[in-house]
């Protein structure tokens, strides 16, 4: 229904490569995050699935079809704009109908669709407001019940949830998840916050320059990241990286310890630094420690520790969570 | 940084505002006090402002004297035939240079203001010329066809800005909702641009109702808009100023009172591209 693949996919802009050489399967009902540093190609791959730009090279199939020469009005897809790009001269019930309206669908039918997407998305109040008349929020549902109401194999969201203030984005993060839950349709959502994607996708796509990094499950990218940039990329604060030699080990060449798997050990237990700033949230104490040769590391503790800028500390890395890098910057997997 | 505004600063720039505003409208002001004068009231030194003996008999002489009707009419037909008929012409050519934009559309924008450049007076031999032989001269087609040809510029320059104004990704959105490109057309992209369409017709309109240099010289009666009505009141016997701001001011009511009614508009059209 809306199983997308995607095979060899390639896109130059003249003589610059914004995507490399993409393969994915995305199954049906799935909801997966496209993450990835500003200028790494997630908004250029969501474009290509969606008919916006066209594939310099290779193949979109959705069910099976090959749809690289189809246009977007007839691939099937919705896509959720990030500024919302509603039809200001229309109303939102005309918002929401004109994809229906387009179709050719009959009068009633069309009413009573946007009716039911209105009341999912509680814009029925509102129903014959103009856009400027409506908050962020109330804009950015319209735009979610444009895109729903046609029942399309997929959602295409393009960093749906940027234009919004942190409280607003928290509230809407669940409801869009409630949402794509409730429906089943397959959803594909663009986004750099990597805590957005890790807590609503079922499978992570991660990009840097063009090249899909890594595909999989949030927590397979949490604990098994296959290179240095998907370890320091997913995770908030960011993983600690230390060179193999300055630890005195000989197996990797690069060693990476999460600051929420450091240990604060007893004096002489592991690696010496000295605390250079000390964060108390109540909740978590951040600790950011000058550890010499090492460099500087960050620690998580939960909960309060009482330990202010100069004290000395000893941290030692729970071995089970220590990830090992050669030198290409690839995982070592034992 | 933040200027502390007291009353006194309020009272002091409206009264400067409403200074301003008034000399900018005095000759406009003079103009329509002296159509009520008599002629000899006119000419009075020291200049009577307010105080003197009112008469219509200068809007009576005028109407007996030549038809302000059909002068009226003439202007009408040709401001609104030649506003129309750049409309059509330049709606397409500023869809495509904003839409479909080639490495020659800046250089085409750039040489059709040019031509706007250049003093009327310099091609007057020739387009008269060309006008006589065509059977042109005092003709509301002739008329039309040169006021079309040089406000094009002004139009296609005016919408390609109102066109670029309109953000690409709801376009974008309305080709995902299904749309085709001619469906984009008439139910997304014309009603946003409607405005704009609006204040070019509307500032083209004026435009072409105060050009006085083409309507001068290419017609005597038949085709004569207002401007020639106003200009044929200073004659050789000398210069009838109160019949004269009967004239002008008969002429012009038409356009202030549209200009006033649609001043939003024409504040939006004459200032466009200038926040960007």
């Amino acid at each position: 229904m809306g199983q997308i693949t995607l095979q060899g996919v390639r896109k130059s802009f003249g003589p610059v490569n914004i995507i490399k050489d993409a393969n994915l399967d995305i199954a049906d009902g799935a909801f997966v995050v496209f993450v990835g540093p500003s200028g790494c190609g997630k908004t250029t791959l969501l474009r290509l699935i969606a008919g916006l730009e066209d594939v310099t090279g290779g193949q979109i199939l959705i069910d099976g079809r090959n749809v690289v020469d189809v246009p977007p009005a007839k691939r099937g897809l919705s896509m959720v704009f990030q500024s919302y790009a509603l039809y200001p001269h229309m109303s939102v019930r005309g918002n929401i109908a004109f994809g229906l309206k387009m179709a050719g669908l009959p009068r009633a039918e069309i009413d009573r669709k946007v009716e039911a997407a209105a009341a999912t998305l509680n814009l029925t109040p509102y129903l014959e407001r103009k856009p400027r008349d409506l908050s962020g929020g109330q804009r950015q549902r319209v735009a979610i019940g444009r895109a729903i109401v046609r029942e399309p194999k997929a959602f295409l969201f393009d960093e749906p949830l940027s234009n919004l203030d942190a409280a607003l984005r928290v509230q809407m993060r669940l409801e869009v998840t409630k949402l794509q839950k409730q429906l089943g349709t397959t959803a594909i959502y663009v986004t750099h916050d990597q805590v957005e994607a890790m807590t609503m996708a079922d499978k992570i796509v991660v990009l840097n320059a063009g090249d899909v990094e890594q595909y999989g499950s949030p927590l397979e990218l949490y604990e098994r990241p296959v290179n240095l940039f998907v370890a320091g990329f997913i995770g908030s604060p960011k993983m600690n990286f230390v060179s193999g030699e300055a630890t005195g080990r000989n197996d990797a060449a690069t060693l990476g310890i999460r600051p929420e798997h450091l240990r604060v050990g007893q004096e002489g237990e592991g690696w010496p630094g000295t605390v250079s700033v000390a964060e108390h949230l109540g909740s978590d104490t951040f600790l950011y420690v000058d550890a010499g040769k090492l460099g500087t590391l960050t620690v998580r503790y939960v909960g309060e520790l009482n330990l202010k800028a100069g004290d000395p500390v000893w941290l030692s890395p729970d071995p089970a969570r220590l990830h090992r890098f050669d030198k290409e910057g690839l995982a070592i997997r034992t | 940084m933040a200027r502390k505004v007291t009353s006194r600063h309020v009272v002091v720039s409206t009264a400067a505002a409403w200074l301003f505003g008034f000399l900018i409208f005095l000759p406009i002001l003079w103009m329509v006090l002296t159509s009520f004068k008599t002629e000899l009231d006119a000419f009075a030194m020291p200049p009577k402002f307010l105080l003197f003996h009112w008469t219509m008999e200068n809007y009576a002489t005028v109407q007996s004297r030549s038809d302000y009707l059909h002068h009226a009419l003439n202007s009408i037909m040709i401001a609104g035939g030649s506003t129309l008929i750049a409309m059509l012409i330049a709606v397409p050519a500023a869809w495509s240079m904003a839409f479909a934009p080639t490495k020659r559309t800046k250089d085409v924008l750039l040489w059709m203001l040019s031509t706007k450049m250049m003093p009327p007076v310099g091609v007057l031999v020739p387009i008269y010329l060309i006008y006589r032989d065509f059977g042109l001269l005092d003709t509301r087609a002739g008329l039309i066809l040169i006021l079309c040809l040089g406000n094009l510029p002004i139009v296609i320059w005016m919408l390609f800005t109102y066109f670029k104004e309109i953000p690409k990704d709801i376009l974008e959105a309305a080709r995902m909702d299904g749309a085709t490109i001619g469906r984009e057309l008439v139910y997304v992209l014309t009603p946003m641009a409607v405005p704009g369409l609006a204040s070019t017709l509307l500032l083209n309109f004026i435009l072409a109702w105060n050009e006085a240099f083409w309507t001068l010289n290419l017609s005597t009666l038949d085709a004569a808009p207002l401007t020639v009505f106003i200009a044929s009141y200073s004659s050789p016997e000398g210069l009838f100023w109160a019949k004269l701001s009967a004239a002008s001011t008969l002429a012009i009511a038409p356009i202030v009172i549209l200009g006033w009614f649609t001043q939003r508009q024409l504040v939006r059209g004459l200032t466009f591209g200038a926040v960007k």
